[in-house]
């Protein structure tokens, strides 16, 4: 591995002499007050990380409720109530205040003005308003914990959410604040891309990774609209009854459940779409080869996109809606798998006669195509009306969603985090330790969740306190299992932050990328690049001669 | 194969519609394995035949347009085949037999309650007779809930101010657990239950006794006969007609009319006692309280020995 | 698709010095004065967009309830005064129009001309805030209030009342919703004629009024729906 890092590459001098991004100012105020979009992404990054330990706590402390029947953690007994706030507030971070922000505020926030050859996104007071505005949802959904847990499961179902104690106003208000920032971040990205390519970059020959953002800063503009109103119409609800939701003042809680899905099905979108954006990078580069199929890739994300806002129904299909909108949102939910299918298959016919690296970040891109094989193919089930309607609300959900959301997004997300890690840091990390990392990372994960597909299958439904016996052993082997993926989060958090106790070593270009953040110096400096960049070939452009062309 | 399958993936059918469920799904399990082993051994396949060497030269392979139509439209094929595959049982599932026998549901935190034809209740104890369509007729009181009966592939949301339905036809004598699934607040991992399926034999005879949310009242479970009448006042209509704070309706109160001397229309005065409340209920017209129309229906067969006592009872707890 | 420097002296980072250094307003990462100003009006067009979102999921939502009780969204609707809805349209027509001839001014450098399309507009946005409280205050005389707090003789003691609370409660909401909007306006152009009075703006720089104009108008167009909507429903 270390004769391929150097072979192709070699330390910067400039980098080691030069002030960077980092070292340009070093005052607490100079990142609270930075416009500097690379600035941002790291504070994102913070936050969305300890978002994510806090949420992943939350699901180690749930699983451990789950070992036994007993419901102790530590000795102490766990009543229904407890858990039931604990999932909901697992839900709600790791969704809100994780995954949704976490691979467009931190990473894409990082990379994408430096891919397109920029030197910033088009508002970077506006970038780092969306940070602040996050920070005050942040500070809002905690608040609402402090002062009065939240039972009602994230998805805010009426008119449980209605009735419910607890500070169901103040959270929603909180995913409702959460929501702009998430509008203002997608806006952002989708000017950066239209107006801050770099001369000479036409649509088409942007890297993937900037075609997967661009798609998911489409669904964050066109739905968390959606979603703040009916957050706002909740939080009316709950104050003055006005009777939307609630069946006793002649509501309907279908309608809830409609307007909630409009957005949050192509939420999942904007969940997927990152991942799915970071592992199109991955593969050509460690592969050495050119991305098959660059159009389809490019025009898979936009129709995931637009698929991603007439599937909302399928996530109801024995909620009560009418029997014809439910054979008409299955039919719709399989559009969903052919683009899909369409990318996996590119990316491994990008593999196929490659030269590849296995480094950390191209392990994490295998993991990838596996989980959301899995991922995928039982969304299937789901999709399928006669078996939806066994499966649908029981932990076979839970371990789809999981999948998808942890196994695809999370996985893409560390493999891209590894993967600009030096770009951001200046740093190498551990190989030895990341690829340990990986392995225990994959193993964890599907120890955890396939069990859950099992229970799924067998009927144990989701949100539950109490189980029967039956299910036992494999709410246990699910246990044992987050133990190992706890472990192997806490094992990458450690080897990652160690690389920051080093003087920086990284070279500008450490995976022979040739895309264009690899062109400036790893740290960056402020204003990105010295000159403005210039394309000279199209991304994954692994032709010797093309490098010779200069 | 079976004891896979048995163990790891589904639960015992309860009945023919199971069977089809499973089918499809057995066969997208199938069909899963497949593609999801043909991508695994594929990416590491590759990751080990063309691992990284020194100096080799990948070839510049930006698409394939036959391929690509392929391996879009095949998926497009499969996926409109699935589509219907999944639609052919859900349209089993979503139309009820015309002959079903019709139970209502009502889903309340935390329990569940079942009224059947006759009138008879139960409460988290489900009786059904076998080879026979049930219809069940759902409602909630408070907020969502989800009738699921996992033997039987079939569940369905449950919400306040509608009515939803889901049927099946058990196949055989025997016990199945229904659950909630739909998240409905502290106690819905609590809010299960058994369901009986049994012969007509035996259904018929659960049916005579008024199904058995009774036994919760009386001994040796309990002894709240009086309670079980209040239920039965207010269940049965008696409230219409009678009140029990003495004040005058359609019919005399019962609030302290135990053991009391009435003049009757026919001139002669009754005790009102054990006897003569049983006698009113059965033949309403018999004896009629002075100054009251005779206008009681008669409850004969309405009410079950147990209900009858119950109404006893709460009559002479309203001194 | 390779490509060099010397193609594309417009757009390249040389270019721009020599271009736009003079002008104090433009911001570094854009490589001239143009793209800077079609970046922000792409910008203000998306975040319109989402207004326009948001705004239309309380239109599904009225007309959805409305589908549930049409009678009583009928009757509701008599309780609110046409005339000063009527006054409202006109206004803010009206301002709209001023708005443009802002913004004509500011693009060819009418410094005088600006501040007083400003200052009628703003004058505008406070008689539509005018109105609308001598509105909201005879809603509140009358109890005619969003959900539990709506209370009226005439209708409490029908079964289907909620119907008529259900209405205000969207009253409120929309147009409440639409209040802040106004309110926020006032604000912006109020900050526009702050700068104006600084004479920052100019026929080569006048990016912030075309904005604001353009916020200015969605408002306008929102309460061109909400009007007849909630006024003359029939």
């Amino acid at each position: 591995m270390e004769r391929v890092l150097t072979a192709e590459t070699t330390v910067s001098t400039r980098s080691l002499s030069e002030k960077n991004y980092l070292n340009q100012e070093t005052t607490v105020w100079s990142w609270m007050t930075t416009v500097d979009h690379k600035r941002i992404g790291l504070m994102y990054l913070v936050g969305s990380l300890t978002f994510f330990l806090f949420g992943g706590v939350l699901a180690l402390l749930l699983r451990l409720v789950l070992l036994t029947p007993k419901h102790t953690l530590f000795g102490l007994t766990v009543d229904a109530e407890t858990y039931n706030r604990l999932f909901t507030l697992h839900g709600a971070v790791m969704v809100f205040l994780f995954i949704i922000p976490a691979i467009p505020g931190s990473l894409t926030n990082f990379v994408l003005p430096l891919m397109l050859g920029a030197k910033d996104v088009a508002f970077p007071k506006l970038n780092l308003a969306s940070f602040y505005i996050y920070v005050v949802g942040a500070i809002m959904a905690v608040t609402s914990i402090i002062i009065g847990a939240v039972d009602t499961g994230w998805t805010f179902y009426t008119p449980y959410s209605t009735t419910s104690a607890g500070s169901v106003a103040l959270i929603t208000m909180a995913v409702f604040v959460l929501g702009f920032s998430s509008i203002l971040t997608g806006l952002n990205f989708i000017a950066t891309v239209h107006k801050l390519r770099a001369p000479g970059m036409g649509w088409f020959d942007m890297p993937l990774f900037v075609w997967g953002m661009y798609s998911t800063a489409l669904i964050q503009v066109l739905a968390t609209p959606v979603l703040a109103i009916t957050l706002v119409l909740l939080t009316m609800e709950r104050l003055f009854h006005i009777g939307i939701f609630d069946p006793k003042l002649g509501g309907d809680p279908v309608l809830f459940q409609h307007f909630f899905w409009f957005y949050s099905h192509p939420a999942v979108y904007i969940m997927i779409l990152p991942g799915m954006a970071i592992i199109s990078e991955l593969i050509p580069t460690f592969s050495r080869k050119t991305i098959f199929g660059y159009r389809a890739i490019a025009y898979s994300s936009v129709s995931l996109a637009l698929v991603s806002f007439i599937v909302w129904g399928h996530h109801m299909f024995v909620s009560g809606q009418s029997q014809l909108a439910t054979v008409v949102f299955s039919a719709l939910t399989f559009l969903v798998a052919i683009p899909s299918g369409v990318k996996v298959f590119n990316w491994l016919t990008t593999m196929y006669k490659g030269n590849i690296v296995l480094a950390t970040p191209m392990l994490y891109a295998i993991s990838f195509l596996i989980l959301f094989a899995i991922g995928g193919l039982t969304g299937i089930f789901l999709g399928t009306l006669s078996v939806d309607v066994h499966l649908t609300d029981t932990y076979f959900v839970v371990a789809h969603f999981h999948y998808v959301m942890m196994g695809s997004t999370v996985t893409a997300f560390l493999g891209g985090l590894h993967y600009w890690w030096p770009k951001m840091t200046g740093r190498m990390y551990s190989e030895k330790w990341g690829r340990i990392g990986c392995a225990l990372w994959f193993i964890g994960f599907n120890a955890t969740f396939i069990p859950q597909f099992i229970m799924g299958s067998r009927g144990m439904p989701r949100r539950y306190y109490n189980y029967l016996d039956q299910f036992q052993p494999f709410h246990a082997f699910s246990t044992f299992g987050s133990w190992i993926l706890g472990l192997s989060l806490f094992m990458t958090a450690a080897y990652l932050l160690a690389s920051l106790r080093k003087p920086a070593d990284a070279p500008d270009n450490p995976w022979g990328g040739t895309t264009l953040e690899w062109k400036t110096a790893s740290p960056p400096i402020t204003h990105n690049f010295h000159d403005q960049p210039v394309l000279e070939r199209e991304p994954y452009d692994y032709r010797p001669s093309a490098g010779n062309r200069h | 194969m079976d004891w896979i399958t048995g163990r790891f993936m589904l639960p015992p059918q309860g009945s023919a519609y199971a069977g089809e469920v499973d089918d499809v799904f057995l066969g997208l399990y199938w069909l899963s394995q497949v593609l999801f082993w043909g991508i695994t051994l594929a990416a590491i396949y590759f990751a080990w035949r063309y691992r990284y060497k020194e100096g080799r030269v990948t070839p510049h392979i930006t698409h394939n347009t036959t391929l690509e139509v392929l391996w879009s439209a095949g998926p497009t094929l499969l996926c409109v085949g699935i589509f219907f595959w999944g639609l052919n049982g859900w349209m089993k599932y979503a139309v009820a037999p015309g002959d079903a026998m019709e139970v209502l549901v009502t889903g309340k935190q935390w329990l569940w309650q079942f009224e059947y034809p006759d009138g008879s209740r139960t409460i988290n104890d489900l009786h059904v007779p076998v080879g026979k369509p049930v219809k069940f007729t759902m409602t909630s009181e408070d907020v969502l809930h989800d009738f699921f009966v996992p033997d039987m592939r079939v569940k369905h949301d449950i919400i306040p101010g509608r009515y939803t339905q889901i049927w099946f036809k058990p196949d055989a004598v025997g016990k199945h657990t229904f659950t909630c699934a739909e998240y409905c607040g502290k106690d819905h991992s609590g809010m299960k239950g058994i369901m009986t399926v049994e012969s007509d034999a035996d259904f018929a005879k659960f049916l005579e006794t008024g199904g058995t949310e009774w036994e919760d009242y009386f001994p040796p479970k309990a002894n709240r006969q009086a309670e079980w009448g209040k239920l039965q006042y207010e269940r049965k209509g008696c409230n219409s007609c009678h009140s029990v704070d003495g004040s005058k309706s359609k019919g005399p109160s019962w609030k302290g009319i135990y053991m009391k001397m009435e003049a009757m229309n026919s001139g002669k005065s009754m005790m009102v006692d054990d006897d003569y409340i049983r006698d009113s209920m059965l033949n309403p017209q018999s004896n009629v309280v002075q100054g009251y129309e005779p206008i009681m229906p008669t409850f004969q067969g309405t009410l079950k020995p147990n209900e009858i006592r119950g109404l006893v009872a709460y009559i002479q707890s309203l001194k | 698709m390779s490509t060099t420097t010397t193609n594309l002296p417009a757009h390249g980072h040389d270019a721009h010095e020599a271009h736009d250094e003079h002008n104090p307003f433009h911001q570094h990462h854009f490589a001239t004065m143009e793209q800077q100003f079609d970046t922000s009006k792409l910008g203000m067009w998306l975040f319109l967009a989402t207004e326009v979102l948001m705004f239309g999921g309380l239109f599904v939502g009225f007309g959805l309830m409305q589908g549930r009780y049409p009678q009583e969204f009928l009757e509701a609707h008599t309780h609110l005064q046409k005339f000063p809805g009527v006054l409202n349209t006109v206004v803010l027509l009206f301002s709209s129009w001023t708005m443009v001839m802002a913004v004509h001014a500011a693009q060819t450098g009418q410094k005088a001309k600006l501040r007083m399309y400003l200052l009628i507009t703003i004058a505008c946005a406070v008689v539509f805030l005018g109105v609308k409280y001598y509105e909201y205050s005879h809603k509140f005389e009358e109890h005619l209030l969003p959900g539990i707090f709506y209370h009226h003789q005439a209708t409490d003691s029908l079964p289907n009342s909620w119907g008529y609370a259900t209405f205000f409660s969207f009253y409120f909401m929309m147009t409440g919703l639409h209040g802040i909007h106004i309110i926020i306006g006032i604000g912006l152009l109020t900050w526009l004629y702050i700068k104006a009075g600084k004479d920052e703006f100019s026929s080569a720089y006048f990016t912030p009024v075309d904005l604001v104009g353009l916020y200015w108008h969605i408002v306008d167009m929102i309460w061109i729906y909400l009007f007849p909507l909630y006024y003359l429903i029939t």
